[in-house]
């Protein structure tokens, strides 16, 4: 009997595990641990400060999507002992493991940013990455009529990348529609030198930032915030006051992880970008946003990363040569407002371009341009979250990043 | 890749002028680079950052962050930005002859 022990209960860690028992036979023994006994459909989060979502669309409980066969254990890890091949929870377990899988995720850590985390949390200053914190600002978002909205991404890495944007873009829309966008300031804050990481993106989403009137304010370093005074305070001193302030807090992985030495600064598992093992120890796999990739932390990159793990895995545990490599696929969709999205498809080596997804010149959905089928294709894609993905069904594209229907000129 | 032409040197550039080819640096091309972009003394504490900016990433082939800058080289935040003013970790990068820092994505 061989042990294999995932922990984290999230896109990642589900879908690992109903793959692994699917193409393992009895001799495997498979447990997942989780701290939490409800799964959150995440990208739903953004949905919730607008209305459009309410707390119980995007939450399930975890059992529910986890196949027969696999071992479910509620309980938070505390630390973890590679040497020893050992995991302690935080209520006294140890579980023993012969191959882990670490899925924890990556998280707002409020903590790392002084003076974010104060009474004001809630009230003035707001997020919206954690359920909790989406439904706060919900209600503050009804309050506020008028004033200097900031949104500010604080630090890269983050899951979601491109999930204060959409932010931005829908707090535009929501303030048109209510008739009071003259009486709203939107300015968006943000480390890097432009609105995002890559080239051919980043100039469109300026020019629609440009377009629907949202300032922006880059190369801006967080060093603190003073929340008595409403200010936002970068390191080379920069100041940039807010009336309400919604953050996108640094994210961080879990702590066992920077505790067990295999991490980096963030506590993100450092892992071989091809197929996710664990340069320290042959028997740790990261999956998921738990890993230091260099593509986005996206659900859709867990998605696409299955296609070639779950091979590799299954070679590895027989001792074969692991022969697949992951090419690093993300595919995210942007919501632009008013019922508009649109999406950008990307990898290790390629850059986001214009064109058509899936089909080559059909699509239906278009790359790097804003329409109503890509806003429909987000929302549909909560349905084929819950009922194809996490079960560890097969979705109708290719894991592979392709070139068709894209316009090379431009890279 | 493009080349040009520094203080007689022949070395390899990005398109927007970052070095290619982590041998082709030296302290002295260090130096004009900084002045490329205006800092014009490099002090002891611009190249104990340097240097450990080459070392990591001689060690794990990737430039790294502002955050592993501070966290692991020890040079705190704040003496970055007076160091390499306004964009330190491209800054750095340039000076210490990396590639441009990806960090982002
Ligand atoms: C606002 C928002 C919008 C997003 N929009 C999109 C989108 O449009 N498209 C997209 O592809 N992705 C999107 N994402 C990102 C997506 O949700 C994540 O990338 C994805 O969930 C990553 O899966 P994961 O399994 O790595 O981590 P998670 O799904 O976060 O799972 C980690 C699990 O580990 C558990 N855990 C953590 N620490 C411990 C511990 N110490 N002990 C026990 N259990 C622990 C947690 O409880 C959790 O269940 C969005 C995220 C947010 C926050």
């Amino acid at each position: 009997m061989q042990r294999i022990l995932i922990l984290g209960a999230g896109t990642a860690g589900t879908m690992a595990a109903n793959h692994l028992r699917k193409e393992l036979g009895s001799e495997y023994e498979i447990t997942i641990v989780d701290q939490d006994e409800t799964h959150y459909y995440q990208p739903g989060f953004l949905f919730i400060p607008f209305g459009t979502y309410q707390p119980s669309d995007v939450m399930k409980p975890t059992a529910d999507f986890l196949r027969k066969g696999i071992s479910h254990v509620n309980g938070e890890v505390a630390s973890l002992e590679p040497a020893a091949n050992r995991v302690l929870l935080t209520d006294g377990r140890t579980f023993g493991y012969d191959h882990l899988i670490i899925a924890t995720g990556t998280h707002p850590t409020l903590g790392e940013t002084p003076g974010l985390d104060s009474d004001e949390y809630g009230k003035t200053v707001h997020d919206f990455f954690s359920l909790e914190s989406a439904v706060a600002l919900q209600e503050a978002l009804k309050e506020f009529k008028e004033g200097r909205l900031v949104v500010s991404l604080i630090e890269m890495p983050i899951k979601c990348p491109v999930a204060p944007l959409e932010f931005a873009f829908l707090a535009d829309a929501h303030f048109t529609d209510l008739g009071i966008r003259d009486k709203v300031e939107i300015v968006y804050v943000t480390p890097m030198s432009s609105v995002f990481t890559k080239p051919v993106a980043s100039e469109q989403l300026g020019d629609m930032f440009e377009q629907r009137g949202i300032h922006l304010e880059p190369d801006f370093y967080l060093e603190r915030v003073d929340a008595e005074a409403k200010m936002l305070v970068s390191y080379d001193e920069r100041e940039v006051p807010y009336d309400l302030l919604v953050t996108v807090p640094i994210n961080m992985g879990a702590s066992f992880v920077g505790a067990a030495g295999i991490g980096d600064e963030l506590n993100h598992v450092r892992v071989d970008p091809g197929n996710f093992q664990s340069p320290d120890y042959p028997n740790i796999f990261a999956l998921g946003d738990a890993a230091s990739l260099p593509t986005s932390k996206a659900g859709s990159v867990a998605h696409f990363a299955m296609d070639t793990f779950v091979p590799n895995f299954v070679d590895y545990l027989l001792g074969l040569p692991m022969k697949h490599e992951f090419d690093g696929h993300a595919n995210c969709y942007i919501e632009t407002g008013h019922d508009k999205a649109m999406l950008i498809d990307f990898n290790y080596k390629t850059q986001p371009l214009p064109g058509k997804y899936p089909v080559p010149g059909i699509g239906p959905f278009s790359l790097l341009e804003e329409s109503k089928v890509n806003h429909r294709g987000k929302l549909a894609f909560r349905w084929m979250y819950w009922n194809l993905l996490l079960p560890g069904r097969h979705l109708p594209v290719s894991s592979e990043m392709s070139m068709a229907g894209k316009d090379t000129d431009l890279a | 890749m493009p080349t040009t032409a520094i203080a007689d040197k022949e070395i390899h550039v990005d398109a927007e002028g970052f070095m290619t080819e982590y041998d082709e640096w030296d302290e002295d091309l260090a130096r004009i680079l900084a002045s490329n972009i205006g800092i014009d003394e490099l002090t002891e504490a611009h190249w104990s950052v340097l240097n450990f900016l080459r070392a990591d990433y001689a060690e794990r082939g990737e430039t790294p962050t502002l955050r592993r800058v501070s966290a692991t080289g020890g040079v705190p935040t704040k003496e970055l930005f007076v160091l390499f003013p306004k964009k330190p970790a491209r800054k750095m990068a340039y000076v210490a002859g990396l590639p441009k820092p990806v960090g982002c994505i």
